[in-house]
Formats: C-alpha cells, sequence, structure tokens
C-alpha cells in the first residue's frame, strides 16, 4: 500500500493542531511521515500527554514522608506502609469506551489499572470503582448499567482480585456519558519494585501476552474527543478484554520480580508500543530500534502505524538484562506466555521502527512524552453564569412538607441512596481473605495485610453535584469525604489518587471548573496530609446531539488511603446493641443545599453547596479518631447524601436493630433529617462508656449532641412511629433491582 | 496431614486456601503444579477455586485434561481424600469423579455473598464434627454453581447420604428463600459414592479466620483432620 501523503489536512484529521504540527516539524528537521504523524497524534491526544491539564495538576501537593515515588514518576503511586512493605495504588478512568461498548469497555478498564499495579512488581489486593449513570428509568441506562457491571464482575472475578469498595450515583447529566473509574490497589516489598524504564546498551526489548490486532486503534484520540450521535461508529476504538491472559500475566511479571534479570516493564495501555517504547525510553534517557514484523499478530495486513497505535489489551513491554534471556523465557514458558524480543536498548534519544526492512518512522522518545516535548498549554478560564444564580437560592423558599416520614420512605427508593446490593454482589469482593469489611461493614473498604498488626482502609469519593455547585469548595468535600470515612473506620488518612472527569478543556467554563477543583483539592489535601500521588485526567465527558452539548457534572473522584496501624482498631458503621445512646459529632446547620432531598423531592436542581468548613472538618475527624482509638463508641458512620436519617437507617439494618431520636429545635426539621451539610458524624456509645464519651465530648469545641438509643427493631423520630427496620431494609436492598 | 493443593493457571483461590491449611490449621501443604505428574505423597489432594484456563468454556472443562489429573483419578480410585471447592468442585464433576453437573445460576449472573449451608449428616469426612441442624455461614462466589443431577441419580445419592450440604436461612430452614442459584434440591456440596471424593459450591476457606470475623468454616477442615487421625 503507497504511504498516505502528509499535508495540514492529514494533521487536522488526526487532530493535531497547525502549531503542533509546526513544532512535529522542528523536533524531526522534516515533515513527519504518516507513520509519525499517527505517532505524535496518539502521544500529543489529551488522554498520553495531559497537555491541557499538567500545569495545573503541578500545583497539588505531590510530597511526603511517606511517598516512594512522585506523581507520574511510575505507573502508579508508591507509598511506604511500615513493615518494609509499599503500596502502588492508582484510579483511571474507561469513561469513552464504556459509554459505545460498556461491556468491554468496563472490562478493559479493569485490567488496564491492574496491569499497571502488577507491572510494578506489587500483587493487587484490592480493586474500587467509582461509577456515574443517568436517569435510571431509561431503557439506555439500563442498557448501560448493566453492561458495565458485568464488565467489571466478569472481568475481576475471573482476574481474583476483590472489590472492596465503590459508589454509584445517578444523574441526568450522565445519561449519554456515563462514567467508569476503576482503582487497584497492590502492595510489594520495599526495593522490590520494577520501574517503567529501560536503558543498556543491546539489551533485548521483548513483548508478552496476546498478539496484536487492529482493536482500539487511535483509542487515546477517540478518548479525547466529544462524545457524538455518532460515536457507537468508533466501536474499532474500543478493545476486548481477555482476564485469563491478564492473570498468566500477573503471576509471571511476579515470578519475574523474583529473578535479577529485570530492567524495566511497562503494560500497553492507551497507545499501544508507541506508549510503552517511548515513555520507558525517556525515562531511561535511551532510545530503541523496534522490528515490527516480530510483533506477534492476530490478522494480515497490518500497516506499521496500527501496529505501533494498536491497543490490543494484555500486553507488556519488558527490557530484559543481555544474556538473561533464557531466565526470563523459562517463566513466561510456564505460564504459556507467547513473548518474543522485537528489538534492542540504544544509547541515543531516538526511537526506529522497521517494517519489512524498511526505516518506517524515526522520532526522539523524549518529544512525544509528558515532561519531553510534548505541547503544555494553559487554556482560558471564565466563571459560568449558573455559579451566580444558584448562590440566590434561600432555604426559605422551600416548603417543610408536613409527612416527613413519606419523605424518608421515598429517599430510601431513590437509586443514588438505596443499596448496590444488585451490583456489588455481581463482583467477587472477598476472593484473597483478606476484606475484613464483609461480615462487620464500614465506611471504608478495610483489607488484611496478614501477619502483620496493619489493615488498609480504601475508599473512593466524589459528589459531583457539590462540585458542579461549587468547583473549589466541592472538590475540598470530596477530599475531606474519603478522609471522613477512612477515620470512621478506624484509618489514618495517607495519601489520594484522583481521577478527574470534566467536559472539554476548550471551553472556558470548563476550565473554571477544572481549575476551581484542582485549588480545592490543593487545600484539601494539605490539610489532611495527604498528597497526590498520580491518576488520571478524563475531559471531553459531554455528549454533542444536534446544536447543544450536554457537559457532565465535574468530577473530580477521590481515592484515598488509609491505613489502620493496629487492625483491632477497625470500627464498624453498625449500631451494635439495643440501648446503646446515639450521638452526632459536628455541627448542626439550617442547610439543605445540593442534597438529594432538595433535588429528588422538590425538583430544585440549583442551589448552592452544602455548607463546609475545612478547619471543623479536621477537628471532627481528630475528635472521631480519638474516641475511636480510645474504644469509647460501638459505631460510627459519616453522614453524606441522604442526610442524618439515611445514616441512621444504614446504621441500623445490618444487625437489625432500630433507633428513637429526637430532632434539634434549633434548625428546621426537614434540614435536621435530610440535609446535607459537612462535618457530621454519628456515633453509638454504650451505656458503661456513656459519662467518658460525654465528659470528653464536653471539653472539644466542636459541636455534639444526644440524638437518642438504638432500639430493638422499631424507628421513632420525635415520637412518631416510621415503621420497622426489616420493611425499610427490604425497600432499601431492592430499590434499584426492582427499576431494573 | 501433608496437603496437596492443585494449581491450574487462572486458579485464584490457591493462595486462600494455602494459607488456611498452612497458617490457621497448622498442616503441611505442597503446592502441585497441573503438568506435574506426581502427587508427592500426599495425604489429600484439594483443588481450589478461580477461573481454571479462564473458564471460557464450560467452567472445569479444560482442566480436566491436565497431566496431573490422571494421578489424581488413580489416587481417588485408592481411596485417596479428593476435595474440591467451586471451581474445584466443577473440575470434579467434568472428570467424573463426583456426579452430576454445575449449571450457570439460575439468575444468569455471578454471585457473590454470605450463604447458610446446612449438613445433611455427620457420616462423612468432612462433616465429620458438624452438628445436627447448625447452619453454617459460608460466602459463595460463582457465575455456575447450580448443582444439577437427574432423580435416578439424585435417588442413590440421597440413599447413599451423598448429599452433604443444603442451602438454609440462618435459622436452618431448607426453602427455595434460601437457594441462591436454584441448585436441585437445595444442593451446596456432595461427595462419591466411596464417600473419598468432595465438592462444594461455598468456599470454607473464606470462612475461617478470626480477623475476617467469621469461623463458620473452619469445622471443614477440622472434620477432615479429625478423620484422619
Amino acid at each position: 500500500m503507497a504511504e498516505m501523503k502528509v499535508n495540514q489536512e492529514t494533521a487536522k484529521k488526526l487532530g493535531i493542531l497547525p502549531e503542533e504540527l509546526e513544532q512535529i516539524k522542528k523536533y524531526l528537521g522534516r515533515m513527519p511521515n504518516f507513520t509519525e504523524l499517527s505517532i505524535y497524534s496518539v502521544m500529543w491526544s489529551e488522554h498520553a500527554s495531559y497537555k491541557n491539564s499538567i500545569k495545573l495538576l503541578k500545583t497539588l501537593p505531590r510530597k511526603g514522608a511517606r511517598l516512594l515515588a512522585e506523581a507520574g514518576e511510575e505507573n502508579a503511586g508508591l507509598v511506604d506502609i511500615g513493615d518494609g512493605l509499599a503500596c502502588a495504588f492508582k484510579i483511571e478512568s474507561h469513561n469513552h469506551p464504556s459509554a459505545v461498548e460498556p461491556y468491554q469497555g468496563a472490562a478493559t478498564g479493569v485490567g488496564g489499572i491492574n496491569r499497571d499495579i502488577f507491572t510494578m512488581g506489587a500483587r493487587p489486593i484490592a480493586q474500587l470503582n467509582s461509577l456515574r449513570f443517568g436517569d435510571l428509568s431509561l431503557d439506555r441506562t439500563k442498557w448501560l448499567l448493566k453492561g458495565i457491571v458485568k464488565g467489571i464482575g466478569n472481568y475481576g472475578n475471573a482476574f481474583g482480585v476483590p472489590v472492596v469498595g465503590g459508589e454509584i450515583y445517578f444523574d441526568e447529566c450522565y445519561n449519554a456519558n456515563p462514567l467508569v473509574n476503576a482503582m487497584s490497589v497492590g502492595i510489594v516489598k520495599k526495593g522490590k519494585v520494577i520501574s517503567a524504564t529501560s536503558g543498556g546498551l543491546g539489551n533485548p526489548v521483548y513483548i508478552v501476552g496476546s498478539s496484536t490486532g487492529k482493536d482500539g486503534i487511535h483509542g487515546a484520540t477517540f478518548a479525547s474527543a466529544d462524545l457524538h450521535e455518532n460515536s457507537a461508529d468508533d466501536i474499532p476504538s474500543v478493545q476486548v478484554g481477555d482476564p485469563f491472559m491478564e492473570k498468566l500475566l500477573l503471576e509471571a511479571s511476579l515470578e519475574l520480580n523474583e529473578t535479577d534479570a529485570i530492567i524495566g516493564m511497562q503494560d500497553m495501555g492507551a497507545a499501544g508500543i508507541i506508549c510503552s517504547t517511548s515513555e520507558m525510553s525517556a525515562r531511561g534517557k535511551c532510545g530503541m530500534k523496534i522490528y515490527l514484523d516480530k510483533v506477534p499478530l492476530r490478522q494480515k495486513n497490518i500497516e506499521a502505524w496500527e501496529i505501533l497505535l494498536s491497543e490490543s489489551q494484555e500486553r507488556m513491554l519488558v527490557v530484559v538484562k543481555k544474556g538473561q534471556e533464557k531466565v526470563v523465557e523459562k517463566i513466561f514458558e510456564k505460564w504459556d506466555l507467547h513473548c518474543a524480543i522485537i528489538g534492542e536498548v540504544i544509547n541515543e534519544d531516538r526511537l526506529y521502527f522497521y517494517y519489512h526492512d524498511k526505516l518506517v518512522a524515526d522520532v526522539p522518545a523524549d518529544s512525544l512524552v509528558l515532561g519531553g516535548g510534548a505541547p503544555v498549554y494553559e487554556r482560558e478560564s471564565k466563571e459560568p453564569k449558573y455559579f451566580k444564580e444558584l448562590k440566590k437560592f434561600k432555604i426559605s423558599q422551600i416548603e417543610e412538607p408536613e409527612d416527613l416520614r413519606a419523605v424518608a420512605e421515598m429517599l430510601t427508593n431513590e437509586p443514588t441512596l438505596a443499596s448496590k446490593r444488585w451490583i456489588y454482589e455481581q463482583y467477587d469482593t472477598m476472593v484473597g481473605t483478606k476484606n475484613m469489611a464483609t461480615n462487620v461493614p464500614s465506611d471504608a473498604g478495610i483489607v488484611n495485610i496478614k501477619g502483620s498488626e496493619k489493615a488498609l482502609a480504601l475508599t473512593v469519593d466524589c459528589n459531583s453535584r457539590y462540585v458542579f455547585a461549587d468547583p473549589e469548595k466541592g472538590t475540598a468535600i470530596a477530599v475531606a469525604e474519603a478522609a471522613r470515612n477512612i477515620v470512621c473506620s478506624g484509618g489514618t488518612p495517607v495519601a489520594i489518587t484522583n481521577c478527574l472527569n470534566f467536559g472539554n478543556p476548550y471551553n472556558p467554563e470548563v476550565f473554571w471548573q477544572f481549575s476551581g477543583a484542582i485549588k480545592g483539592m490543593s487545600a484539601a489535601c494539605i490539610k489532611f496530609g495527604t498528597p497526590v500521588t498520580g491518576g488520571n485526567v478524563s475531559f471531553y465527558n459531554q455528549t454533542s446531539i444536534g446544536d447543544t452539548i450536554e457537559p457532565i457534572y465535574p468530577t473530580p473522584t477521590i481515592g484515598m488511603l488509609g491505613v489502620l496501624e493496629d487492625k483491632n482498631n477497625v470500627m464498624s458503621l453498625a449500631f451494635q446493641h439495643k440501648g446503646d445512646m446515639i450521638f452526632l459529632i459536628g455541627p448542626v446547620v439550617e442547610d439543605i443545599s445540593s442534597s438529594e432531598y432538595l433535588v429528588k423531592y422538590h425538583k430544585i436542581k440549583k442551589s448552592p453547596c452544602p455548607a463546609f468548613d475545612l478547619e471543623m472538618e479536621y477537628k471532627v475527624q481528630q475528635i472521631v479518631a480519638y474516641v475511636i482509638k480510645n474504644k469509647m463508641i460501638s459505631s460510627a458512620h459519616d453522614v453524606s447524601e441522604g442526610g442524618i436519617y439515611t445514616t441512621l437507617l444504614e446504621s441500623a439494618m445490618p444487625n437489625d436493630l432500630g433507633f428513637d431520636i429526637t430532632t434539634s429545635a434549633e434548625v428546621r426539621t426537614d434540614a435536621f433529617l435530610f440535609g446535607e451539610s459537612q462535618s457530621r458524624v454519628v456515633v453509638s456509645v454504650t451505656p458503661a462508656k456513656e459519662d467518658a464519651f460525654i465528659d470528653f465530648m464536653m471539653d472539644q469545641k466542636v459541636g455534639f449532641m444526644a440524638l437518642g438509643h438504638v432500639t430493638k427493631c422499631e424507628l421513632r423520630v420525635d415520637d412518631v412511629s416510621y415503621g420497622f427496620i426489616r420493611d425499610h431494609k427490604k425497600v432499601y436492598d431492592t430499590a434499584i433491582e426492582k427499576l431494573i | 496431614m501433608k496437603f496437596g493443593v492443585v494449581i491450574f493457571p487462572g486458579s485464584n483461590c490457591d493462595h486462600d486456601m494455602i494459607y488456611v491449611l498452612k497458617d490457621i490449621m497448622k498442616q503441611d501443604v505442597t503446592e502441585l503444579w497441573h503438568k506435574d505428574t506426581s502427587l508427592k505423597n500426599v495425604d489429600a489432594v484439594i483443588f481450589p477455586g478461580g477461573f481454571s484456563f479462564g473458564d471460557y468454556l464450560r467452567s472445569g472443562a479444560i482442566a480436566r485434561f491436565s497431566p496431573i489429573m490422571e494421578k489424581v483419578i488413580a489416587f481417588a480410585e485408592k481411596g485417596g481424600l479428593v476435595f474440591g471447592v467451586c471451581n474445584g468442585f466443577q473440575i470434579l464433576c467434568e472428570t467424573h469423579l463426583l456426579p452430576g453437573a454445575l449449571l450457570a445460576n439460575t439468575n444468569q449472573k455471578f454471585i457473590c455473598k454470605n450463604t447458610y449451608i446446612k449438613a445433611s449428616n455427620s457420616n462423612s469426612a468432612i462433616t465429620k464434627l458438624i452438628k445436627k441442624d447448625t447452619a453454617l455461614k459460608i460466602p459463595i462466589a460463582h457465575g455456575e454453581g447450580r448443582y444439577f443431577a437427574d432423580s435416578e441419580t439424585l435417588k442413590t445419592m440421597r440413599l447413599n447420604e451423598q448429599i452433604l450440604f443444603r442451602y438454609c436461612d440462618e435459622n436452618g430452614n431448607i426453602g427455595c428463600d434460601a437457594n441462591p442459584n436454584g441448585s436441585i434440591e437445595n444442593i451446596a456440596g456432595i461427595c462419591n459414592a466411596k464417600k473419598n471424593v468432595f465438592g462444594m459450591m461455598p468456599h470454607p476457606e473464606r470462612a475461617s479466620d478470626t480477623e475476617l470475623s467469621n469461623t463458620d468454616g473452619k469445622i471443614i477442615f477440622e472434620s477432615i483432620l479429625a478423620n484422619f487421625n
């Protein structure tokens, strides 16, 4: 086939801006050929280069005593957890593929994030996911939900890593553009981490795993453009997953890590061979000669640029010490894995790709990558009109309903608040026998580190309605809620990974949301001492239908790692005994802004972010940590979506108990029960410890109040019966399956 | 007692099983690779859960052709104790060391949750210590766990006390509501006619560690040890 012509028009079709083409010409000293242009188009795509976000990302707090790698330095964040162990963790999006092919899109998202972890030599021990869907009454949403959940389940279950936590919200803004953010957490011995690097003149470069085909070509570019009504035509941009192959790669990688034969290893995700060869070379300050004829292929008539850009799944690139080939090949053979030497390391910043005895591409590795020659932009930012509008909201505009019991029952049926049982029962949550929350539910996922005193506490959080209402405050809340979940389960927050899902960065209002989110995240991460270890940016989450563009709510998902130094300190969210006293720790504010209650019951979508003060939040968390450590309380559960009522219900259900509470006279009862003002935790205390608890709390400069007590099975609010726990539990457990 | 845990490519509960046998039950454990052709003088062979060879075909359908299976069949024929959990149970059915088959769950979905099971008798190596009418909380995690056998086979199994576990509720009642996957007669675990080959879908190794706040499954391993001594 004749080489395709390259001109401005070709560049534009590949998503390259005119000024970017000029820059490429400068790097090469000539016009690129089509293969080279394709290379730049994927490597300089938003997805691979972070060109519109990196400047702001670098303002995030990225240093800490426990960090073993700085953000972006390795495939995932790496944190010292003591006892000679390190924790590798990262969250990543797979939104665009999941929007057009939910099953494979979600499955390969799970595969990709786990590969990031085990190519570092760490064994994945836990997964979490954060999902966003549209209105669940729509057929399309049901189709997306079923496909995405099945995709995550079938891949992760076979791969054998438990899902220990997650969150799901339903909102119309995600009708056409669901979000699939997958997080993986692994453990590796300190000092046994495999780097994604290269080096050593003449060292062989291996490709291992699946053969290469035409699937997922230009996936990175696809992920860097708006979703539109014809996006389904881009299905070839979606890859196909094979969890069995991934499991073999996992076991082989960990066996390789026991040898001394490896220089570096990187998985092949977005942008395939070109991404791993250039990133590994740039990190190792060297280059490679790669012979594309040697890449095992799954189909004929495939062009050089297609081999370079293919995103066929379950492949890795490994640089091996010369002379150790036999050691490595023996391990691959044991696991029936196909491997091939496709090239060698050279001592110059150059990637030479040969195909059919011809040099088909010749590019400097460093010019392709983030931190090297990839472009960096600062985008225009403009405060959207809605921001001032929604501040006009006053609670006095809303009439308080007379029948609050009916409101409570309605909220229990809301898919965002109801049990996610229909979803999580399709995931293996127990494989690995480390999930300590299976029988003792808590606010964060708790993962046992066998043979040590420790456990990990893990959570993913983001209420995007709050972020939409106020990007800075809303994102600080996302970090605060993650930290609160970890503290309430007995852990100490340590570090975060983030998945920043936004609209089109060329839209100044979207960029305003993005920069606000970064500011809020910075402030909160500094306060809680949780540096950012890395993550992923997903722009272009919006759908154009005809002439109008529907952006999603800005959704900066926070994945937080916490540590329980003493696993005996793990705290359940569940009430333990009838007769225990129930207290609220934290401020009582008359606030229903951005609550599920306001949006779903009163149908008011535009209101400010709920009340939140970072200093107060920090104090509340310190107090909760203290009362847990000193064994003063029997349960702790943070107040989030659905307000205090939902919190009480969730604490009551696990052990089939009830509650009898009295609301505060200082605020409206609807605000007290269903408002979502922040920095509040509901705890229960046994009568024997009540005095000690109250004495301690009186000395604190944080509000607290007695709510009531735990009952055998009845729910009572201000002397009105709300019915019995078993009936509420049935509604709560089955709300989602009834809608599907 | 010396246990051999058979590992196939795609096994993923092998580490969990080894941890319980070695660190909790304090027994000798040897890993047996599916390509091995010796059972290394073990007293019992355990087949852990997972997705052997990806289970893209019928679960366990490829694993039965692994080199080690010939030795396992010979071991079983001589009366050696063989015990399969989840994918291990599926493999033993595919190998015909156990009667019946495991079909896709009635809801066509993977199901992972705590279930309760009740031993039908204490006349077998894995139920020896279990008291009558005790409901054990032991989790399941499978997409193909619906036990099925034809009525003739079931009749023989009943007469011969080969049905060992049935799904029940937390109070021990065996009914449709307590059946998570549509298994015939709520069957969760069985043995062969000679009562030396066992299989069950629930995972006792996931309910044997005090750190996970549920040790209902431990009695199954204790039974095996008590029976051996």
